[in-house]
């Protein structure tokens, strides 16, 4: 099908406009000549019916949770209570503007101050920001913060190097290489776990910290943790937690017990605020004691039943987001937390590990598990060895023609041929059975008839698209016709 | 299919030695492991490297791999052909898919790689 631009004709319109109400030229007069338009903007020509119908149709080849399953590894793609929507659109909340003054906005800045001190309770560490709009900005926010530290204590210069284990989230790299810090890889053992020795070895005086993805990408928990967050403050380092994976463990550890130094929250993960194109993310940063006096400006007090913003704080690293952050996630964040209360968030992990393991347990008898452990909230299996010939990127998209999202592919680099599964604790045992006896069901094809892999996806609505091409020959805007 | 004039380390790079110099690709294993590769990012000329630095990048649409240097050295030569046609590391690994050009620093680094024999070993048949 076509994009917008090749429906409609020339002069068609979806709406019709009232006449102008003051002659054109004094409107005009409003913009500097430099700044008008030499001709009209390039738009869509296109009746009502035939706006609706497309992106209709458009919205009905999506896919979402609330289509089906989407057990993708590490994004947490659970189900997205309703109620979380209709409490960001009150009015009082969707209509403040970001540059009210103090006193107009209480309400808003309790609810971000109400928010604070739930995730520190559930991080058991002393401050916060709510600024970083996602993950990623959480981590260089992060890693900024330990630059500060560093500099402060002067010993930025020689603390360059962070430490990442081989199985940590994809961006956290990237984040510390984006603050200044030089990489440095730690393998993992063969439990999927970092590899303690190879961890003492790459500790000194030159190391300003570490990245550790908890539970790792692998979904096992670092048994070490302890001593990993020990022997790094011993050698004079801070400790970063990437929190995407916090749905292993919410309401049952605290990162800040594990030594944690900063952790970063996504709440459109474990806070169902939602995930992907329904809205913006949301990061979070906690923060350890001595961290607090570098968090970003400004932050948010409550002095009796008033709320303020606190700008009085020389050493903040500044401001990391225009306003407070992204205000309505945050709204639908503090719902969930309210809605499900304590024991509702513990019922949280507990259920997104269940389903974990339960469908890894059934799946392991079909396809390669390649580190066989107790799971929190998601498990790797290898595609390898399914079949003449078959691949990773076949299962995955034999499994649209099923009906379901596949998982995420090809990552953790350290297993082979990576099917990284992560079910949530949304869906009942009817779909996690389902998508199991599709899983099933094509690794017999692969042996069987491996070419029904080969050539999938039959019945999505596009076949099976050239990713080689798309990244080397991107077409990013509308050939103007 | 492992070229018996090459050395390779266990990070999937091979260098041949051309008087004096070190070319240095990936391996036909270490392309067919990442898939199409989309982007090739290579060291500068004129840049110092240790055996053992990450000198390179090459993305595939599934994973970025580092490339290593495997012997110490100045960087003399890219393949500048790889910024519009990436797909030769795919298409040709060994020969129009070399990536870069090394001087050498201390010649005994290439007693320390695998010979090729070692490295099929490694890889189990398929280079």
């Amino acid at each position: 099908m076509g994009t917008i631009y090749e429906l409609g004709a020339p002069g068609r319109r979806g709406t019709s406009l009232p006449p102008l109400g003051r002659p054109e030229e004094e409107i005009l007069s409003f913009i500097p000549e430099g700044l008008r338009r030499k001709a009209p903007p390039w738009l869509p020509e296109v009746s009502q019916p035939e706006l609706v119908r497309h992106y209709t149709r458009l919205s009905r080849m999506n896919y979402g949770v609330d289509t089906g399953f989407y057990p993708l590894g590490s994004c947490t793609m659970k189900y997205n209570p309703k109620l979380h929507e209709e409490l960001a659109r009150l009015p009082g909340f969707s209509g403040l503007h970001p540059l009210l003054p103090e006193e107009d906005v209480q309400g808003a800045l309790g609810v971000l101050w109400e928010l604070s001190q739930y995730l520190k309770g559930i991080a058991g560490m002393p401050g916060i920001t709510l600024q970083p709009a996602a993950g990623a900005h959480g981590e260089l926010t992060g890693m900024l913060l330990f630059k500060r530290y560093f500099e402060d204590r002067g010993e930025l210069e020689k603390r360059r190097k962070i430490l990442l284990p081989d199985s940590a989230h994809g961006t956290n790299p990237a984040s510390a290489t984006m603050a200044g810090f030089k990489v440095v890889s730690i393998p993992s053992d063969d439990r999927g776990m970092v590899d303690l020795s190879a961890l003492k070895a790459a500790l000194g005086e030159d190391v300003a910290g570490i990245m550790l993805t908890v539970p790792n990408t692998l979904g096992i928990f670092e048994e070490d943790i302890l001593e990993i967050t020990q022997l790094v403050h011993e050698a004079g380092g801070l400790c970063y937690f990437d929190g995407a994976n916090l749905n292993a463990y919410l309401g049952r550890a605290r990162p800040g017990d594990m030594g944690a130094d900063v952790f970063h929250f996504n709440l459109h993960k474990t806070f169902s605020t939602p995930h992907g194109g329904g809205g913006p993310g949301a990061g979070p940063l906690a923060v350890s004691e001595p961290l607090v006096p570098y968090l970003p400006v400004p932050q948010i007090v409550r002095k009796g039943d008033r709320y303020a913003l606190d700008w009085d704080r020389p050493k903040s690293i500044g401001r990391v987001h225009p306003y407070l952050g992204n205000f309505l996630v945050i709204v639908k964040a503090l719902a969930y937390i309210l809605l499900l209360g304590d024991e509702g968030l513990r019922e949280v992990s507990a259920g997104a590990v269940l389903a974990a393991n339960y469908l890894k347990e059934r799946l392991k008898k079909t396809y390669k598990l390649p580190y066989d452990r107790l799971c929190k909230h998601e498990f790797v299996l290898s595609g390898a060895g399914l079949g003449e010939g078959i691949r990773t990127l076949d299962i995955a998209k034999r499994l649209i023609d099923y009906g379901f999202h596949p998982p995420t592919i090809y990552f953790p680099l350290i297993v082979k041929e990576a099917l990284m599964i992560e079910p949530t604790e949304t869906e009942p045992k009817e779909v996690l059975d389902a998508f199991c006896q599709a899983m099933e069901k094509i690794a017999r094809e692969a042996k069987e008839s491996p070419e029904l892999l080969r050539e999938a996806p039959h019945n999505a609505p596009v076949r099976r698209l050239d990713e080689a091409r798309a990244v080397r020959q991107p077409i990013l805007r509308e050939p103007r016709t | 299919m492992i070229p018996k004039d090459l050395k390779y380390t266990k990070d999937h790079e091979w260098a041949k030695l051309e008087d004096g110099k070190v070319r240095v690709g990936i391996t036909h294993h270490a392309q067919k492991e990442l898939g199409d590769i989309v982007f090739v990012e290579l060291p500068e000329v004129g840049r110092a490297v240790s055996k053992g630095e990450q000198v390179a990048t090459v993305e595939s649409v599934k994973a970025v791999g580092e490339v290593y240097a495997p012997v110490s050295g100045e960087v003399i030569e890219k393949n500048d052909e790889l910024e519009s046609s990436p797909e030769l590391v795919n298409k040709d690994p060994y020969g129009k898919g070399w990536l870069f050009v090394l001087k050498m620093g201390n010649p005994a680094e290439l007693d320390e790689l695998l010979d090729a024999a070692a490295y099929e070993k490694l890889v189990g048949g398929e280079g």
